[in-house]
């Protein structure tokens, strides 16, 4: 009984969304807007149920599952991100025609393999609510069937993450392999072998990393997330910008941090090598780019690098810096899409973005929330951006990784050029063509909300946000 | 909220008010404004000194704490003794005056209310100057008083003459500042403060430390004494840092009067004197200050014997009488070197407001050789003119006769090891300055007008608000020496400075009052020499000049360019610095910087940029590869570097 309850948020949403599916089925797609405000109150009540367990640390199902503050704090950053998410899937949705009763369900799905992945505390635990997760989102990435973009985006997005999955799988047959045992653990407790032994475990470490690396959109396994973003349709684009990258990301520290606390100096490499390749391609490769959702893609895999040079110290204060980061993040992520939704022109939805022009002359208020995104995306001081890097970079400085934090402020230096140049466009250059009023209330809220987040106003929440994730971070230690 | 409040911030809230809302005050407002507070910060000025200097009071107030960081801490304060107090009364007179006389002779100038606001701002900053009572506030007012006459003298900026004129001041002034401030660390590094009570307290424990600089082992105060002498030689004027000076008179001549000879250049002697407790403990440096410093009056006296330029033959001898008061205080006669700053600034500021009558007069025209027999058409300036050229070259009784017979008398009875330096060259200085100032009266006021008819026929006597205050400073000119010699130099002065200066019984002032009686009168003597040369050259037989000039060419030529200061300077420092700056723009910034730097940046990035995206071709088989390649890689360096077990 105490493992039902243990698990009592998922199984909220596992049971939620088979009912989901069930109005779906039997009152179609008229249902989607219900469905919607459905599925937000089942992450609410899923939200509160885990809020009300507490932060301290319960195992179920024989060590396979953990709930602690790290769960805690990274399940309430998915759940807000899938919320904003669907905030933002209405007009958009129903004018392409694919206001299917199908999406909310899949979200819901979605949300339950991430919450699972954060809650993993055995390989095969992590491996289940991974493709629970991935299988949803597949779904989700050619959600607009008859689109070619869609369901190019995909085919590509299953056909890279079956590979990446049976990457995965074999790194963790190595791990039992060597180790004999699929709990983080046990891993733990085998320590290290010394020759052939050590380097076969390290093996098996480095094909479970780039599993992870792909769902984070890490480099070299990154090559997916830019016809992804660009392809999906945008609110499911912005559910992959927030969400996914918080549950990997939570998967990803969790597994590293406690099952080869004895492999760390190994590891480390691994990750410096991912966070610099992702921060130096993220912040070039952005400068090219001219459509907005790919050139989020790219901001997203730097942003990922900037994560990930966190983890890389290995220390609590590096996994702090790493939670703040991808609160704030996920926050960024999903009032710039917010925004990128109400670039509606008289014909239709554009992407491009030298159509943002002269916003602020025609609209100044969706301008203002833009620029305080852009800005806090580049890191400028004051805003919330500033501060997730801030975090990350003191401790990347006090572990003494100081070429990686110099990596660090060149690239975020480069990328300030493409986020600063959507300023520039929108303040200083004429109009070329009227974007529309908002019509789309969700779009207003996600924007308003996210942008005054970001604002300022933050240094009334670090504090306490900051608070959590360090003690977040240390129920990993 | 006390009269000093009023005395010090007056200035200020009119620069505010003339600054800020000068266009729409209107120009009128904005003269009224900023004259009337100064006028009071006159009045209140003069019995502020009578209230410090003769009732005996001193004063000590907080304006508010500035810096508390570690050992380091400062206020921002009113202090006021008699120093202090006789700085206000030059400062905030002469200042008035200046304010009162601009009206007239600025009247014709569009831009009127920024004019007064610059006067006003530099009044607030020279107050802030004299007010301190440490190092750090001091600076700030330092500083400021240059700002000021940075803008002033650019004052008309359309004129190039002019812009460079104002920077040259302000790159001359750094050279100074550069050593004023590392006297200030120095000072603050032997002692722990900067507040002057503190330095002063400390100096007996200190008076033998020393500092070691790259290997040499030098002496800590005379190093400190010297550095800060380098500050006050750059506001100062003296010789080799004076080259700003006469160039100043670019600005409008209410200006040179105010600032370039009554008491910004002057601010360098009153560091000296509120620093005289340090300088007591470095005769070295005390025999640097007397060898600049005479070296200077002789100088300065030298080049302004064959200038043309009224104003310029008026800037020289500032810079001469500046160099008197150096000697003075490289005599240890403190006290002499204030008074001849005090009498200084009423006659020198009367000679330059009277050269401004008469450059008003004669339609802009500042060349004395196209001037001549204006004491007929503009005798009130005539008269004037007179007075100021008796306090200067010392007729007995006069202002000057007291000051600068003091000082010679000082640089003959002190023990400096350079005095009979300092005496010989402020003796011959004396002899040339009663020559260029007879010649100036004689070439402007006397003989046949140069100029042509139409210029003459303009010319006409200045209004009431330009010759009152000229009026009143002749009274000063003449009156103040024998009103104050013995407070200022004299038997009083233990009372009347109480301590703000270095005074003791036996000093060389008392020496100084027992020298051989033929000492005495040598000014005076050397005055009339002067005066009778003068009568001779230009009265007398008025081709005597010419024909020295033909007979000496070398030697005139060698005056008249001013010893070649400025062709040398031209040739070591400036030249060779724009050579540095082009090579290092050119070569440095454009072609190696930004070729590598900014642009060079630029251009790899896009080239990356473009090739990343190339990388990025669509097709699924591209991007597993990727993926394969990156295992690969890491998986390859984990197999060679034996995974770091």
């Amino acid at each position: 009984m105490s493992d039902v309850l243990t698990v009592l948020p998922e199984l909220i949403l596992a049971v939620g969304a088979m009912g989901l599916l069930m109005i779906g089925v039997f009152s179609g797609d008229k249902s989607y807007g219900l469905l919607k405000w459905l599925a937000s109150g089942l992450f609410a009540v899923a939200f509160l149920v885990m809020i009300g367990s507490g932060a301290e640390q319960k195992l179920a199902f024989g060590g396979m599952f953990v709930t602690d503050a790290f769960a805690l704090f990274m399940k309430s950053v998915v759940l807000t991100g899938a919320v904003f998410a669907l905030g933002l899937s209405g007009q958009f949705m129903r004018e392409r025609g694919i206001a299917r009763f199908e999406y909310p369900v899949l979200v819901v799905l979605a949300v339950l393999g991430m919450m699972m992945m954060v809650s993993a505390n055995d390989m095969l635990a992590l491996y289940i609510g991974l493709e629970l997760q991935s299988l949803a989102l597949y779904v989700l990435a050619a959600f607009n069937r008859d689109k070619l973009r869609s369901t190019e985006a995909g085919l590509k997005y299953f056909v890279l993450g079956a590979l990446s999955s049976g990457m995965m799988l074999y790194g963790i047959s190595l791990i039992y392999g060597f180790t004999g045992s699929t709990s983080f653990a046990e891993i733990a407790a085998y320590g290290i072998g010394s020759g052939t032994n050590g380097l076969g475990l390290l093996f098996g470490l480095v094909f479970l990393i780039s599993g992870f690396a792909f769902k984070v959109s890490a480099v070299p396994f990154h090559m997916w997330a830019p016809d992804v973003y660009e392809g999906a349709p945008t609110p499911i684009t912005v559910f992959f910008g927030t969400a996914p990258k918080v549950a990997a990301m939570a998967l990803f520290v969790r597994a590293l941090i406690v099952s080869f606390p004895d492999l760390t100096q190994q590891w480390q490499q691994v990750v410096v090598f991912l966070s610099v390749a992702s921060m130096i391609l993220g912040a070039f490769a952005g400068l090219m780019q001219t459509n907005i959702k790919r050139l989020m893609a790219y901001s997203s895999i730097a942003h990922m690098g900037f994560a990930l040079a966190g983890l890389a110290t290995g220390t609590v204060d590096g996994v702090q810096g790493v939670l703040v980061y991808m609160a704030i993040y996920m926050l960024m992520t999903a009032g710039t899409f917010a925004v990128i939704l109400g670039m509606r022109r008289k014909d239709g939805l554009t992407e491009d973005i030298s159509d943002l022009a002269g916003l602020a002359k025609t609209r100044p208020a969706l301008a203002a929330i833009m620029a305080t995104l852009m800005f806090s995306l580049a890191g400028i001081p004051l805003l919330a951006g500033f501060f997730a890097k801030l975090y990350v970079f003191m401790a990347v400085v006090e572990a003494g990784m100081y070429w990686l934090a110099v990596v660090g402020f060149v690239t975020s230096t480069v990328a300030a050029v493409y986020y600063l140049r959507i300023v520039k466009l929108m303040y200083f250059d004429e109009p070329n063509e009227n974007i529309e009023p908002l019509k789309d209330r969700g779009i207003a809220y996600v924007g308003f909300v996210t942008a005054a987040l970001n604002s300022p106003l933050h240094l009334l929440l670090i504090w306490p946000l900051t608070l959590a994730a360090g003690l977040a971070a240390q129920s990993l230690f | 909220m006390s009269q000093f409040h009023i005395i010090v911030f007056g200035p200020l809230l009119g620069f505010l008010i003339a600054g800020l809302f000068g266009r729409r005050l209107g120009d009128r407002g904005a003269m009224g404004v900023t004259t009337g507070l100064v006028t009071l910060s006159a009045v209140l000025s003069a019995f502020a000194l009578k209230d410090v200097a003769f009732d005996h009071n001193q004063y000590r107030i907080l304006v508010l704490e500035w810096v508390r960081s570690g050992t380091l801490s400062f206020d921002w304060v009113l202090n006021i003794d008699t120093l202090t107090a006789v700085m206000l009364v030059v400062v905030n007179t002469v200042s008035a005056l200046v304010h009162w006389y601009s009206i007239g002779y600025m009247s014709h100038d569009p831009h009127r209310s920024r004019f007064f606001a610059y006067l006003s701002l530099f009044t607030f900053a020279m107050l802030m100057l004299v007010t301190s009572d440490n190092l750090v506030q001091m600076f700030f007012g330092w500083e400021g008083v240059g700002l000021a006459s940075y803008l002033l003298i650019g004052f008309w900026f359309k004129k190039p003459s002019a812009n460079a004129a104002a920077i040259k001041a302000f790159v001359v002034n750094r050279v100074g500042d550069f050593g004023f401030s590392l006297g200030i660390f120095a000072l603050f590094m032997l002692t722990g403060s900067v507040v002057f009570a503190d330095i002063f307290a400390s100096l007996d424990g200190v008076a033998d430390a020393r500092f070691i600089f790259l290997g040499y082992e030098v002496h800590a105060l005379t190093t400190i004494a010297v550095l800060l002498f380098i500050g006050a030689m750059g506001k100062s004027a003296q010789l080799f840092l004076h080259t700003w000076l006469p160039d100043a008179m670019e600005g409008p001549t209410p200006v040179s009067a105010l600032i370039h000879a009554a008491t910004m250049v002057t601010a360098g002697v009153f560091l000296m004197a509120r620093m005289s407790p340090i300088l007591e403990l470095a005769p070295g440096a005390m025999t640097l200050i007397m060898v600049i410093g005479g070296a200077t009056a002789f100088f300065a006296a030298s080049v302004g014997l064959v200038q043309n330029d009224i104003k310029r033959v008026i800037a020289y001898s500032t810079c001469s009488q500046l160099g008197y008061m150096f000697v003075a205080i490289g005599a240890s006669a403190y006290g002499a070197a204030i008074f001849h700053l005090f009498t200084h600034a009423f006659f020198k500021a009367l000679l330059f407001l009277g050269a401004g009558s008469v450059i008003h007069a004669m339609s802009d025209e500042q060349d004395m050789r196209k001037m001549g027999g204006l004491s007929k058409m503009i005798p009130l300036t005539y008269v004037m003119m007179m007075v100021g050229t008796l306090a200067l070259t010392g007729f007995p009784y006069t202002a000057g006769f007291f000051s600068k017979d003091m000082i010679i008398e000082a640089a003959f009875a002190t023990h400096n090891s350079m005095g009979s330096f300092g005496f010989l060259m402020t003796v011959v200085a004396a002899f040339m300055t009663s020559f260029y100032s007879w010649r100036l009266v004689f070439m402007t006021f006397h003989g046949t007008p140069r100029a042509d008819e139409k210029v003459m026929s303009h010319v006409h006597e200045s209004p009431a608000v330009m010759w009152v205050p000229l009026a009143i400073l002749a009274v000063g000119a003449i009156a103040a020496g024998f009103v104050f010699s013995d407070y200022f130099i004299g038997h009083d002065r233990f009372d009347f400075w109480a301590g703000a200066l270095v005074t003791s019984h036996g000093d060389v002032m008392d020496e100084a009052h027992h020298i051989p009686g033929w000492i005495k009168w040598l000014p005076t003597g050397m005055m009339a020499l002067g005066f009778l040369l003068s009568v001779l050259f230009y009265v007398v037989k008025p081709g005597i000049p010419k024909s020295m000039a033909a007979t000496f060419p070398g030697a005139y030529k060698f005056l008249l360019n001013k010893w070649y200061f400025d062709e040398l300077y031209d040739r070591i420092f400036v030249r060779p610095a724009f050579w540095l700056g082009r090579v290092l723009w050119i070569r440095g910034d454009q072609k190696t910087i930004d070729g590598f730097g900014p642009d060079g940046i630029a251009a790899t990035v896009l080239a990356a940029a473009k090739r990343i995206r190339v990388l990025q071709s669509g097709y699924v088989y591209h991007y597993a590869f990727a993926m394969l390649i990156g295992i690969a890689i890491v998986i390859s360096y984990f197999v060679l570097t034996g995974g770091g077990f």
